[in-house]
């Protein structure tokens, strides 16, 4: 099968879906034809639609999603792009209170279907307004889809689901996966959202990783199985919905779990998936839930500082071994 | 501002006028016998913002609307018994009881519903007017919004968005003087809200918010000026509310004279006195016309007493599509 990159996989998929539905439209800033998008994801796609439909911005997050909200409940689809997932800070309260609540507060009359596409993750030196890792913000919020892509083939199948969706999904992503390849197929096809992966089968210990994690937590489990220990990757790939049955599922096979996500640990993804292996699964459990996350700090500038809170291969394989 | 409107058209806008004010009374009565959960924000007093506006809208328009929004509903043309049953928390309301006072929608008539957070429905509006565009319709929105609001980063953000793009959205300010208690001067060194659409590059208009023939024709022209594709205006209406911010509210911050010589400019009995003045309306047929709403509000009320409450577990619906 074909390799291409992460961010060409995002970029078919709105291509695919611009061409299959005009009510979907893009807008943030610099997504246009000057840019193609921070991280380039939606190069050429101005080219081809026109700037109508792949529209450029002010910097103006508030009002990005404000005006997606409005075309989403008068029957347009949009795509809106926050540059960095730290600053849908600044239009929190037209994705928590207006995009999330529509639906509800107005008894089911309306739908909201938009699509907040944003990069969460640090590693790229960037430091604290542009690297922190805030899913869990968006999965405390009734009324969200969040989405959390790992590789090339779920982050094309997630989004193409995500734009049809007549719900809002933020769409997380990781600056450090763009670059990353995988295969992907020439056909059509969407991933179901609520449908984690096994990203690797093993026996002895469940390791939970989402986003750029998967990825650490596949190279922690091979130098671990060269130690003698099997490990099973599971990746939720949505976390609104949670796929709780595959972790629960992973758990009664292996008695063991350790969550890996990048955020940070208190109130943080992995709190919640340990608390539903607690209340669903314990019984399984023939040790306690380990959790790898980042320590409660602002991501610091300074390589070394840097490196130090983001979780790594050598603390994912420490819990893993104080597990088994 | 004469009346040159038909008597159609005119008596149809004063009988919106006074449904909202009727309402509202009786929303009041309502409350004052304990049978409206929670709060309440009366439109009372500004019905000529929301019936001067509205009068030039086509059911296909949209508007958008805020905690204060009764009157917005009634003037695009909610149902009242629905609309009353929402705010009694019923399941026959317009939201199945799940919004309340503040947040009621109707999206068959293009009331795209009322946010509680004070600024939020401004952009959502230009959004409106985005896809409006995108599907090259002539429709309009209207966002109403009070003076508080145009302190908040969303004006500001969404105005600058609806004019680069020249959306149909019509920036309707309802200047009550008040941003709950905060009179406008300790929030904003400007006496105009409608000066800072020169920021922007659009017409702002300051009106009469009291006076409905003023409101309707500076709506009107915004209206035009929207569908030909040339952009968003800002109308700000100077008007009053009757009563405080909400329920708990006396308004002991508003100096009694202030109050009285806003009372003097009530924007019905204006409204009805040149109506009277111009022989388009005699005694008679006001005592009618007052009867009549009056009799559609004591409907509405029976309708939501007697309608049943949700079953609790409906909290549950709706959550997602």
């Amino acid at each position: 099968m074909r390799k291409i990159a992460y961010r060409e996989a995002l970029k078919e998929a709105l291509r695919e879906e611009m061409r299959r539905d005009s009510r979907v439209f893009l807008l943030g800033e610099d997504i246009g034809r000057y840019w193609g998008g921070a991280f380039k994801v939606t190069k050429g796609l101005a080219e081809e639609f026109g700037d109508e439909r792949v529209r450029d911005t002010p910097i103006s997050e508030s009002a990005i999603i404000g005006a997606a909200v409005g075309a989403a409940i008068t029957g347009m689809r949009p795509v809106a792009e926050i540059m960095f997932g730290d600053l849908t800070a600044l239009a929190m309260d037209q994705i928590a209170n207006q995009a999330a609540k529509i639906r509800y507060m107005f008894g089911g009359q309306a739908k909201c279907p938009i699509v907040v596409r944003t990069p969460f993750g640090a590693g790229v030196n960037i430091a604290a307004h542009h690297s922190q890792s805030l899913e869990a913000w968006f999965m405390h919020v009734p009324g969200l889809y969040v989405a959390a892509p790992s590789t090339p083939y779920d982050a094309k199948g997630l989004l193409k689901t995500a734009i049809r969706s007549d719900n809002p999904v933020v769409f997380c992503e990781h600056k450090l996966l763009y670059p990353l390849e995988g295969e992907v197929p020439e056909e059509e096809y969407t991933i179901p959202f609520g449908v984690a992966d096994v990203k690797r089968e093993g026996k002895d210990v469940t390791v939970v990783a989402t986003l750029f994690m998967v990825h650490k937590a596949l190279n922690a489990a091979e130098k671990l199985e060269e130690e003698g220990i099997s490990v099973e990757v599971v990746d939720p790939r949505t976390l609104t919905p949670l796929d709780k049955q595959a972790i629960i599922k992973s758990v009664k096979k292996t008695g063991r779990i350790v969550i890996v996500t990048e955020d940070c640990r208190t109130a943080g993804v992995s709190a919640e998936i340990a608390a539903v292996v607690a209340e669903e699964a314990i019984d399984y459990l023939d040790a306690p839930i380990k959790r790898v996350a980042e320590p409660d700090t602002p991501i610091p500038f300074s390589p070394p500082l840097e490196q130090y809170v983001i979780p790594d291969e050598k603390a994912i394989i420490k819990a893993v071994k104080e597990v088994v | 501002m004469t009346l040159n409107l038909p008597k159609d058209k005119l008596v149809e806008m004063y009988r919106k006028m006074l449904e909202i004010r009727f309402f509202e009374e009786k929303v009041f009565e309502l409350y004052a016998q304990n049978l409206v959960p929670g709060t309440i924000h009366l439109y009372a007093g500004e019905e000529a913002v929301a019936v001067g506006v509205c009068s030039n809208l086509r059911r296909d328009d949209y508007i958008t609307s805020t905690h204060r929004g009764h009157g917005h509903c009634i003037a695009k043309g909610a149902d009242l018994k629905r609309t009353m049953a929402e705010i009694l928390g019923k399941k026959t309301g317009y939201c199945k009881g799940k919004g309340g006072s503040m947040h009621i929608a109707d999206f068959s008539i293009g009331m795209l519903g009322a946010t509680a957070v004070v600024g939020a429905g401004i952009p959502i509006a230009v959004g409106a007017g985005l896809s409006i565009k995108l599907r090259h319709t002539d429709q309009v929105a209207a966002c109403f919004f009070g003076d508080g609001a145009s302190n908040q980063g969303t004006f500001h953000e969404g105005i600058n968005m609806a004019s680069i793009w020249k959306l149909p959205v019509l920036f309707i300010c309802e200047n009550n003087l008040y941003a709950m208690g905060t009179r406008q001067s300790i929030a904003m060194a400007i006496e105009n809200v409608a000066d800072r659409a020169a920021a922007y590059g659009i017409p702002g208009v300051v009106v009469d918010g009291n006076d409905v023939l003023t409101v309707y024709e500076a709506a009107r022209k915004a209206v035009e000026r929207a569908r030909k594709g040339e952009g968003p205006t800002l109308i700000e209406c100077k008007t009053y509310r009757h009563k405080g911010h909400s329920r708990i509210d006396p308004a002991k911050y508003r100096p009694k004279e202030e109050v009285e010589a806003w009372l003097a400019k009530d924007p019905i009995k204006r409204f009805k006195e040149k109506l009277l003045h111009a022989n388009i309306l005699g005694e008679t047929e006001i005592q009618q016309i007052e009867k009549e709403v009056l009799g559609k509000i004591e409907e509405a009320v029976k309708f939501a007493m007697e309608s049943p409450l949700p079953s609790p577990e409906e909290a549950l619906e709706d959550v997602y599509a």
